[in-house]
């Protein structure tokens, strides 16, 4: 039975980590004490994670923990997407198409999402960035790029 | 008098025209930035730092200290007008600020805050003059083993002050030197972690990290509830304390420098804890403590003073030792890195004018912090009216052309995003983020220190325990780890965490 799932849940991330660690670095040179190879420090780090993450989950069964509330799933999934999207399409669409494009589906995750001030501050955003990073600054980046025939 | 020539070759390189409108930018972006709402000094500094990297080094860091003490104060701003602290280190601010902006007077808090701030920096920029050249002298005798033993009772310090769970925030700490060593190994050419994907080769920028964990991780979580931000007061008058108020002023503006000052030194601490200790200090000492909660100016000035004495003095053993003590600091030495300054007790000698013209900067930056107050209140005021859903898409796009900017590559965008998600999941476990970073920064040097160490000993990891001045230090974490588990201590740790979320 979990008491803790916060800490039932960071103990399996820092196990995933701490044991990622140690079988990636098996195929670095282990080194010696003295002559430390590339995969001396991350394998005991590595090793100190296995540790701290097993102990939060023996925790997670022994004692109680606040329960971890709710999560955001909207917000989460919006804000990375927008943000993901902005770097695969901003080299091919250009500055000018990207950039609303995060405006709009970030700005999608807020329960006061309205049409008009978005697509205002989306054009107002674009114009001041095409202004201050590329002209300003000189951001290699197209304001209408090749996809559309920039 | 020496003191005097070192603070003069500072004004020096301070006042140069570029330098002051540096400066100046750099305050006023930050309180600007600062007072927005959900931006505190971590992710504004990460945001405008790629901005600094087309000037010189002295500028750089001189405009980034000025976004650093500028966010702070457009902080304490924010709680006083609205009751939301843009960071942790101004949320006792809200306590009797608020209070005092609900009884019509929000400029006279304001000015307090204004006027303590620039005491304290004025306190504690003399004390890093004063401090800064013997601890840098001591520590020039540091070997690997010293530097090694300092960054551990460095980390220990930041997981010691980190809110919630001391076995969560060793995980993070453990976690974050983990994730610093992705890249190129420099001692073999191995790269490790990296998974093949050639824009790993150099490890994932700080500023990526930053940006993610601090700024993307912070607007999901401000999504979760949407509050509406109401301005208490839209026109502030009588921004002039009375008399009766500077005198009320005067003593809690001297301990809370006092104790912020001697809280900002230590490792790991930052400006929060002195912050929070100047308060109930304040509230325990001072004649009027009937008034705490409802709006005594003291309850401004005392911790509006050690916050800032003691985001100033944190930059003691970052200028001496190259240690940072708080995410903040931890960018700094990442921005310095970048500009080819490795930061350490040589930086003093070998770089005289750009140590002491920064700290002479910090003094003209606090000015400017004073004079910029009263012309531009009621525009802060307008800018803290922006609506938050209109507000962070506008971030995440600084965020992410500023992330794309630092070395053109998309690769910075992804990983940014990726940060973002896992600060959140983090965040939403009871795990901070500050210590990781801060390991983050520090995980190749500590490495870099640890492979040193054990060179010279020939493998005798016992070194570390030999050698009296890393014993020592050692041992001073094992003890601030100590504390931690005594029961009296924990408590009040608790305490001083549930005040200040509340």
């Amino acid at each position: 039975m979990i008491r803790s799932t916060k800490d039932f849940w960071t103990g399996l991330i820092y196990l995933f980590f701490g044991v990622s660690a140690i079988l990636i670095a098996r195929d670095y040179s282990m080194g010696t004490g003295g002559k430390m190879g590339p995969a001396y420090f991350p394998s005991i780090l590595g090793g100190l994670l296995v540790v701290i993450g097993a102990i939060s989950v023996i925790r997670s069964f022994i004692a109680h923990g606040a329960p971890i509330g709710t999560f955001a799933f909207k917000g989460l999934a919006l804000v990375s997407v927008s943000v993901l999207m902005f770097g695969i399409v901003v080299r091919g669409a250009g500055l000018a198409v990207a950039l609303p494009l995060l405006v709009i589906i970030s700005a999608l995750a807020s329960s006061r999402f309205r049409w008009r001030p978005t697509l205002i501050m989306a054009a107002g955003l674009t114009i001041f960035c095409v202004l201050v990073f590329i002209k300003g600054l000189g951001i290699p980046l197209p304001i209408i790029g090749p996809w559309f025939g920039g | 008098m020496e003191l005097l020539g070192h603070l003069l070759l500072g004004l020096q390189t301070a006042a140069t025209p570029a330098n002051l409108f540096y400066c100046f930018v750099g305050v006023f972006l930050g309180t600007a930035i600062g007072v927005l709402p959900g931006l505190g000094p971590t992710a504004t500094i990460a945001m405008l730092l790629p901005v600094t990297f087309v000037l010189p080094p002295v500028t750089a860091l001189i405009m980034l200290a000025g976004i650093y003490y500028g966010s702070q104060y457009g902080g304490s701003t924010t709680s006083i007008l609205v009751n939301l602290p843009g960071e942790a280190a101004s949320v006792v601010t809200t306590l009797d600020g608020y209070q005092m902006a609900k009884q019509g007077r929000a400029g006279a808090a304001l000015a307090a805050s204004a006027i303590g701030s620039f005491f304290a920096g004025t306190v504690a920029t003399f004390l890093i003059a004063g401090f800064g050249p013997p601890l840098a002298a001591v520590a020039l005798k540091f070997g690997p083993a010293e530097f090694f033993s300092l960054m551990v009772l460095g980390l220990v310090a930041s997981v010691v002050l980190a809110q919630g769970s001391l076995l969560h925030a060793i995980g993070m700490v453990v976690l974050g030197l983990l994730l610093g060593l992705i890249g190129t190994d420099v001692n073999s050419g191995t790269q490790r972690f990296t998974f093949g994907i050639y824009e790993l080769a150099d490890g994932i920028g700080f500023v990526t990290v930053a940006m993610g964990m601090f700024g993307l991780g912070e607007i999901i979580r401000n999504l979760e509830n949407e509050e509406e931000r109401s301005v208490m007061v839209t026109k502030i008058t009588g921004l002039w304390p009375t008399r009766e108020d500077f005198k009320r002023m005067v003593a809690p503006i001297l301990r809370g420098t006092i104790i912020g000052s001697a809280l900002g030194i230590l490792p790991g601490s930052g400006s929060i804890l002195g912050s929070f200790a100047a308060y109930s200090i304040e509230k325990k000492v001072s004649k009027n403590r009937a008034q705490f909660g409802k709006g005594a100016i003291e309850g401004v000035a005392a911790p509006e003073s050690a916050n800032n004495a003691g985001a100033q003095t944190s930059f003691i053993p970052l200028l001496t030792l190259g240690i940072p003590s708080n995410p903040v600091s931890a960018l700094m030495v990442g921005a310095m890195i970048i500009h080819g300054i490795q930061p350490g007790p040589s930086v003093i000698n070998e770089q005289p004018s750009l140590f002491w013209g920064m700290i002479v900067s910090m003094w003209i930056g606090n000015l400017f912090l004073v004079v910029l107050n009263y012309p531009l209140i009621g525009m802060w005021v307008r800018m803290i009216m922006i609506p938050y859903q209109l507000l962070y898409p506008g971030i995440l796009v600084f965020c992410a052309i500023g992330v794309f900017s630092l070395k053109n590559a998309e690769a910075d965008i992804y990983f940014m995003a990726l940060f973002g998600v896992l600060g959140y999941v983090f965040s939403k476990l009871g795990c901070e983020p500050a210590p990781m970073l801060l390991a983050f920064i520090l995980g190749p040097l500590m490495e870099e220190y640890l492979r040193r160490a054990m060179l010279l000993s020939r493998g005798d990891p016992t070194v570390f325990l030999r050698r009296p001045i890393s014993a020592t230090l050692l041992a001073l974490a094992v003890l601030a780890m100590c504390t931690v588990l005594i029961p009296a201590f924990s408590k009040t740790r608790e305490e001083a965490f549930v005040e200040s979320s509340t």
